[in-house]
């Protein structure tokens, strides 16, 4: 019994790691500056959180599978840009609009899932580099590398309006993030998912299709880019070919400092939420400080590394007690 | 002098929470070759840990030619000449067979550049002095199995070893390069080389060791000569009770046809393959590694693509394209491979356990969290599963108790036809004991079971009627009751000769 006791203390200690990490962070930054714990100012680390958070959300789910998607960024930012291109077409619709982007995202996720479960090329990290390359060239080329604005408010309402200052962006966020956990979680193809990255012959030899699971996590990577299009479009009022070419490596920090492996089959949707929340509030407590942007990426770049190396030392804890059990 | 070339006294290792030796002694004399045998967790890796310095001993000693040594590292013991050949053999797939040899140790010219005219020749001579005419400059990714732990043993040869420790060599080896590790074990002995040989299969230890020890939780049972030793004795020192049969074979009442092949093709592997396989029997597959068992079942799975014939299951034609298609039409396939093919290792045993039917644990579209807990509670009891809980992530259980989670994954589809691939390799007699009882219960609820083995004990032990493959070929249909029905004839058609 005292065996279960340790180990559902030590599973909260993974759990709980993160969370503690935010909370020393957030006690410093409220020291440091006054201007940190206004309320303004947190409404906008939730709101600066929001892009990130969504992408994050998809990125679990390849990372689940032992994949990755470096393609997100360029999704983002093409899907915005067929959008845009969209409007000057003349669709004024922004139900309309807003489906087309995340058509296109849904597009190139399925793209990214068939070159790995059709084509069987051997890792996502080389053909997703590819579908990036492919997508933010097109964006480039169909816009002639011009922004686009002029989006009617239906499209820019859910990355622009607040209630009562809280960022609806972010309320998405949060719906969508409870929505992600029922379906990891509580659902058989959520489950499925996790298996299949831990171990994807085995799920196959069980009549789990690996295969269509895999085009599954791909397709939403792809369409939680896109949204986060829609976001990014609201915030900026245009539609720009360059955008988010840091997304990628940001949404993968928030879901390795949140606990997620590139070895697949772990991570869960609240640790990446804190990883987002995490980037951000480190983004704006450096701000605030007056910090230059190379600052902030010195410092972000030592939080994943310190992050990573958490969670390796953890692993090898866990490894060394499993083995010295089987002796 | 000591009697020994290598000898451990009143050895104790303690783990957090465990014993691993307790008061642990064996001898090793020069040039005998010693079996060293114990069920799963019996202490055997760390007894082989201790001699090669991986793990310092807390109490004891370890006398090397009667001097004490005190290893600090796995260099210092090989430096003294004890040597291991891992079940995981230490090779580097892509490197040339020279090139794993002299690892770490090679030879240089006064240039101070490699000297691989020398290091080529003399791995190509030690090579050939065991048995194994190869050229050392190929990747040693580009030879089976036996050839690649002849590398491990030819390092272990040409730096000197007085004693080279192998660990369930056989267990990866087909039968015809068990043959020749034998030999060249012999070979090594006649050259003064003391071997300690770990193996669970009893046969290897009475054919080749002079002595044997056996232990048990971690403390030394016995040593004896092996002409003093019979299987009965042996079995009873390792597990500490009798056994009065290893096989518990209840005899099925045979039913209706549950599956049947007609020729089955699929280019290079299967030639021809056609049988039928009934409920309440138990149909035993033999054959030499590399007949194709495995492969008829994975393409019956749908695991791997067939270029014809056809599959009937209870008489009707069934249509499998993939492994969902033979589960949803209630096969079940439980892989030899358990690691790779049949657990997710990092997730729960409750996950592993739904794996093949998450869609019947559904409410709605929700997992229905009551059934999952009750169905795998039930598993857990009726298959008497080891488990701390059922949230224990399932690569921290034992061999034997993985097996039966595997069992449980397939149990829970309400399958009707099980082919067990060697169901029982690499664990220990009890838990084969349960496993064979598992066939027992499912045959007498009238399900097929198919066994696939390439242990002829077992297969004689459990099986109603065995059926003999070759080289993509059915060579023999032998029931329990006909004269054949013995390893001679058995062994013969699996060489190929007629019965």
């Amino acid at each position: 019994m005292s065996n279960t006791k340790k180990l559902s203390f030590k599973d909260l200690a993974s759990k709980v790691g993160p969370c503690l990490a935010l909370i020393v962070i957030f006690l410093i930054f409220t020291v440091a500056t006054p201007k940190f714990l206004q309320y303004d100012n947190l409404m906008n680390v939730f709101k600066q959180t929001s892009i990130n958070a969504l992408i994050s959300a998809g990125m679990l789910i390849v990372l689940i599978t032992a994949g990755i998607d470096l393609s997100v960024g360029a999704v983002c930012a093409l899907s915005t840009c067929i959008m845009g291109l969209a409007l000057q077409a003349g669709v004024q619709n922004s139900a309309l609009l807003i489906l087309i982007c995340l058509a296109t995202g849904v597009l190139i996720g399925a793209f990214n899932g068939a070159l790995l479960t059709k084509l069987h090329l051997p890792h996502p990290f080389v053909s997703t580099l590819g579908t990036r390359n492919i997508a933010r060239g097109l964006a480039l080329f169909l816009t002639g590398a011009a922004t686009i604005g002029g989006f009617p408010d239906g499209v820019l309402s859910l990355g622009f309006s607040t209630i009562n200052g809280f960022p609806v962006s972010f309320l998405a966020v949060i719906i969508l993030f409870i929505c992600f956990h029922f379906f990891l979680n509580k659902t058989s193809l959520g489950r499925q998912i996790y298996c299949v990255g831990g171990n994807a012959e085995a799920a196959r030899l069980s009549g789990i299709r690996s295969d269509r699971v895999l085009l599954i996590c791909y397709i939403l990577s792809g369409l939680m880019a896109a949204l986060a299009g829609v976001v990014l479009v609201g915030r900026t009022a245009t539609a720009y070919p360059l955008a988010g070419d840091t997304y990628d490596t940001d949404a993968i920090a928030a879901c390795i400092i949140g606990g997620a492996s590139f070895m697949g089959g772990k991570g869960t949707i609240w640790g990446t939420l804190i990883g987002a929340m995490l980037i951000a509030i480190i983004r704006n407590g450096l701000n605030l400080l007056g910090a230059s942007s190379y600052l902030q990426q010195i410092v972000l770049g030592a939080v994943i590394i310190l992050a990573v190396f958490v969670d390796v030392t953890r692993e090898r804890m866990e490894a060394k007690a499993r083995r010295l059990a089987a002796v | 002098m000591s009697e020994y070339i290598v000898e451990l006294r009143d050895t104790t290792k303690r783990f957090p929470g465990v014993v691993a030796l307790r008061g642990m002694h064996i001898g090793i004399r020069p040039g005998e070759i010693h079996g060293l045998i114990g069920e799963n967790g019996a202490g055997k890796s760390t007894l082989i840990k201790v001699l090669t310095g991986v793990h310092r001993p807390d109490e004891g000693h370890i006398l090397v030619n009667g001097q004490e040594v005190h290893f600090r590292n796995p260099n210092e013991a090989k430096d003294a000449g004890i040597a291991c050949v891992y079940q995981e053999l230490n090779i580097v797939k892509l490197l040339s067979i020279t090139d794993n040899i002299f690892i770490g140790r090679t030879i240089e010219k006064k240039s101070r550049l490699l000297d691989y005219k020398k290091m080529h020749q003399m791995a190509h001579d030690v090579m050939l002095s065991l048995g194994q005419d190869v050229d050392p400059q190929k990747p040693c990714g580009n030879f089976g199995m036996g050839v690649q732990q002849m590398v491990e043993i030819a390092k272990a040869v040409l730096f000197d070893a007085k004693l080279i420790i192998m660990d369930e060599p056989t267990s990866s080896l087909g039968e015809n390069e068990v043959g020749q590790l034998m030999d060249t074990v012999r070979e090594l002995k006649a050259r003064g080389i003391a071997i300690l040989f770990v193996s669970h299969k009893l046969e290897e230890l009475f054919e080749l060791c002079d002595r044997v020890t056996v232990m048990r939780d971690g403390e030394w049972i016995c040593t004896e000569d092996i002409a003093d030793m019979d299987n009965d004795k042996l079995i009873q020192a390792m597990v500490g009770r009798s056994l009065s049969n290893l096989f518990p074979k209840v005899q099925g009442q045979r039913g209706a046809e549950a599956l049947r092949v007609e020729h089955l093709k699929s280019a290079g592997v299967l030639r021809d393959i056609s049988f039928a396989a009934y409920r309440g029997e138990i149909l035993g597959f033999s054959g030499l590694v590399g007949a194709g068992r495995t492969e008829t079942f994975r393409a019956i799975f749908g695991a791997d693509p067939l270029d014809s014939g056809k599959i009937y299951l209870d008489g009707k034609e069934a249509r499998i394209r993939a492994p969902l298609d033979a589960v949803r039409q209630k096969v079940a396939f439980l892989t030899e491979d358990r690691k790779g093919q049949g657990l997710v290792m990092s997730q729960p045993v409750k996950t592993n356990l739904i794996l093949a039917n998450m869609r019947g644990f559904r409410k709605g579209p929700w997992l229905d969290e009551r059934q999952i807990r009750e169905a795998v509670a039930g598993n857990i009891k009726s298959l008497s599963i080891k488990t701390p809980s059922a949230d224990e992530t399932v690569s921290k259980l034992s061999g034997g108790n993985q097996q039966k989670v595997v069992i449980g994954k397939w149990v829970n589809t309400d399958a009707e036809v099980f082919i067990f691939d060697e169901p029982t390799r690499g664990i220990d007699v009890g838990a084969k004991i349960e496993v064979y009882n598992v066939m027992n219960r499912l045959v007498k609820e009238g399900k097929c079971v198919i066994m696939i083995s390439s242990e002829l004990p077992e297969i004689l032990g459990m099986s109603d009627r065995v059926i003999v493959m070759r080289e993509g070929r059915v060579m023999a249909d032998i029931g329990r009751d006909s004269v054949h029905f013995n390893a001679e004839d058995i062994m013969k058609a699996a060489w190929g000769g007629a019965l």
